[in-house]
């Protein structure tokens, strides 16, 4: 157990030091930071000056240790727009994308775990392919259109909701239901062939024909062999929580870190959108260790240490 | 008449191995192909054409079958072109990154060692990290342009190339025939080109068409937010993004679009999993 913590701990790090590496090749691909942060009109000397006090007239290797000490003491630099750090911009905007990611992933979960499972226990009824018509839906529609037609349903033409801003829970509805629709769809139809996989399986039939109910087939001994790879999807989905609501947030104008990718991708604030990439690969990494762990408590043949792939 | 007495037994001979879902999925496909090719002599006008005194006129209008814009641009018209541009995107991104993750593949299992861990490091980083995330952040630094999003569209799911062509090609040449075709002298190259790769075509094809929808879903989201295509050229998911402002007054802009966009998406997604049925029965 203790090396196969190891070295998902020594992947998950190598990892977040592969995407700085990302962010500081972009960054210094992309042209003259002294430029960039200045303007095209800056003064020659005032140029001289930021390139001396940032240390953009020494070697690369040597900017990049710098780089990676300065990020190392938590300094992500500040935003062009208002000089603000740009670490405190991006968590300040954390709770309001939370605010709809995480009851979304909740009816994901809730809904299409469930639906899933009850399509592969009840293969080829009407549910069965019901949920199967309903999922395919759900993920092949774009979460943009799915947004613009509900808001043209629930808050143009009923009237009910209202179709943008953040000052009401009303406000969170259209937008966690859009966020959730294609994440149900996507679980409930790979929960529903991991199931039908593990009910195929030997150790399924053994367990009917020594005489066990089938609840106890199906609590015992088929869902937990069909959690692992559901649980692998779910990874990802915790790993979106904070990055996953770009297009949804822009939708319905909430004032999320989605917004605020797309705001400062529009403006080129160089320091925020680096940040934003840290701040949300590093979420993604830490998803994915997790995942990983709960992969060691579900299937103990995976605590030992295995070769990679 | 060859062609009209051969007909019925074609047709109920593929209908027989075929669903009829897919068969029509099959079908819009063809179709969406053929508008990209003959988008220009389709279109009834110009995509930038404006008709000031037609201005939003809804569906149905004598002369505009789908409507027009805010500023009187036949939206017919405009749909056929960005049917064009987004199938071509998404075919070229397709490509790239199929050929760019099953080269990588191809290396890591030939040269094994550092080259290995390099290679399956970066798909680590690339499956870390967001696409679309990455995708901004890329247009942040260098700014908008058509050949910066074709070939950033090309990385997309190339790790996961990487990831089945190394698998496959290692236990490729763990069989016999790999290492037959070595002992008789020929290079890795062609032993990869010639012997392994038609070997393992099926499941990268089987990859290709789960995404290729993904990266029409991609595209059209980055041109939705504005960060994609840029006008005058219009793209699909660039409709919908300025359609959006005349939802209330003018929802046809939006709905043409939107409609393609799912429809599109929905028959690759058929059409592959069929593909995966009949070429991998394992999966089955």
């Amino acid at each position: 157990m203790a090396t196969y913590l190891l070295t998902r701990l020594l992947r998950a790090f190598l990892t977040i030091v592969l995407v700085m590496t990302f962010a500081f090749v972009v960054l210094r691909l992309s042209g003259d930071p002294a430029q960039i942060m200045l303007g095209p009109d800056a003064p020659q000397d005032a140029i001289d000056a930021f390139r001396a006090r940032w240390g953009l007239d020494d070697p690369l290797w040597k900017q990049y240790l710098a780089y990676l000490q300065q990020l190392l003491n938590g300094d992500f630099g500040v935003s062009m727009r208002d000089g603000s750090p740009a670490l405190a911009l991006v968590m300040e905007r954390v709770p309001a994308t939370l605010a709809l990611t995480l009851p979304a992933l909740m009816l994901k979960l809730c809904i299409g775990i469930p639906a899933g499972v009850y399509a592969a226990l009840h293969r080829e009824s009407i549910a069965d392919r019901g949920v199967i018509l309903l999922s395919i839906f759900g993920f092949t529609i774009p979460s943009f259109v799915l947004g613009l037609v509900l808001v043209l349903i629930f808050a143009v033409t009923l009237d009910w909701l209202p179709s943008g801003g953040q000052d009401t829970w009303r406000h969170a509805i259209l937008p966690i239901a859009t966020l959730s629709i294609g994440g149900i769809g996507i679980l409930a139809r790979f929960s529903r062939s991991a199931m039908i996989e593990v009910l195929g399986q030997p150790y399924i039939r053994t367990a009917m024909a020594k005489g066990l109910p089938w609840r106890d087939v199906v609590w015992k001994h088929a869902l937990p062999n069909a959690a692992v790879p559901i649980v692998t999807l779910v990874g990802f989905m915790v790993g979106a929580l904070i990055a996953g609501a770009v297009v949804v947030e822009s939708i319905f104008s909430w004032p999320g870190v989605g917004r605020l990718i797309v705001v400062s991708v529009s403006n080129r604030d160089l320091a925020v959108v680096q940040c934003l990439l840290l701040v949300i690969a590093a979420s993604m990494v830490v998803a994915n260790l997790l995942v990983d762990l709960a992969y060691g408590l579900l299937d103990p043949r995976l605590r030992a240490a295995r070769p990679a792939h | 008449m060859t062609t009209a007495t051969a007909n019925p037994p074609l047709v109920r001979r593929l209908r027989l191995k075929v669903p009829a879902l897919v068969l029509l999925a099959g079908v819009w496909m063809a179709l969406m192909v053929g508008v990209a090719i003959f988008a220009d002599q389709l279109r009834p006008y110009e995509i930038t054409r404006m008709d000031l005194m037609a201005r939003l006129a809804p569906m149905g209008t004598p002369g505009h079958i789908l409507g027009t814009d805010e500023l009187g641009r036949d939206v017919l018209s405009r749909l056929l072109q960005s049917i064009r541009m987004s199938l071509v995107i998404a075919f070229g991104a397709t490509i790239l990154s199929a050929v760019f993750g099953t080269t990588l593949g191809f290396l890591a299992a030939q040269f094994r060692g550092w080259v290995e861990h390099l290679v399956m490091a970066l798909a680590d980083f690339q499956a870390a990290l967001p696409f679309m995330i990455m995708a901004l952040s890329v247009l942040a630094f260098f700014g908008t342009s058509m050949v910066l999003l074709v070939g950033l569209m090309g990385f997309y799911g190339w790790e996961r190339y990487a990831r089945i062509a190394r698998g496959l090609a290692i236990s490729a040449s763990a069989q016999g025939y790999a290492s037959a075709v070595v002992q008789l002298g020929a290079t890795p190259g062609r032993v990869y080109l010639k012997h392994i790769l038609p070997n393992v075509a099926s499941t990268l094809i089987v990859s290709m068409t789960l995404t290729f929808p993904e990266i029409i879903l991609m595209e059209s989201g980055l041109s939705f937010l504005g960060l994609g295509v840029q006008p005058p050229e219009s793209s699909l998911g660039n409709m919908v993004g300025f359609g959006r402002e005349y939802l209330t007054r003018a929802p046809w802009i939006m709905l043409a679009p939107s409609v393609v966009i799912v429809l599109t998406t929905l028959s690759i997604s058929l059409l592959g999993d069929w593909l995966r049925d009949t070429l991998d029965p394992t999966i089955r």
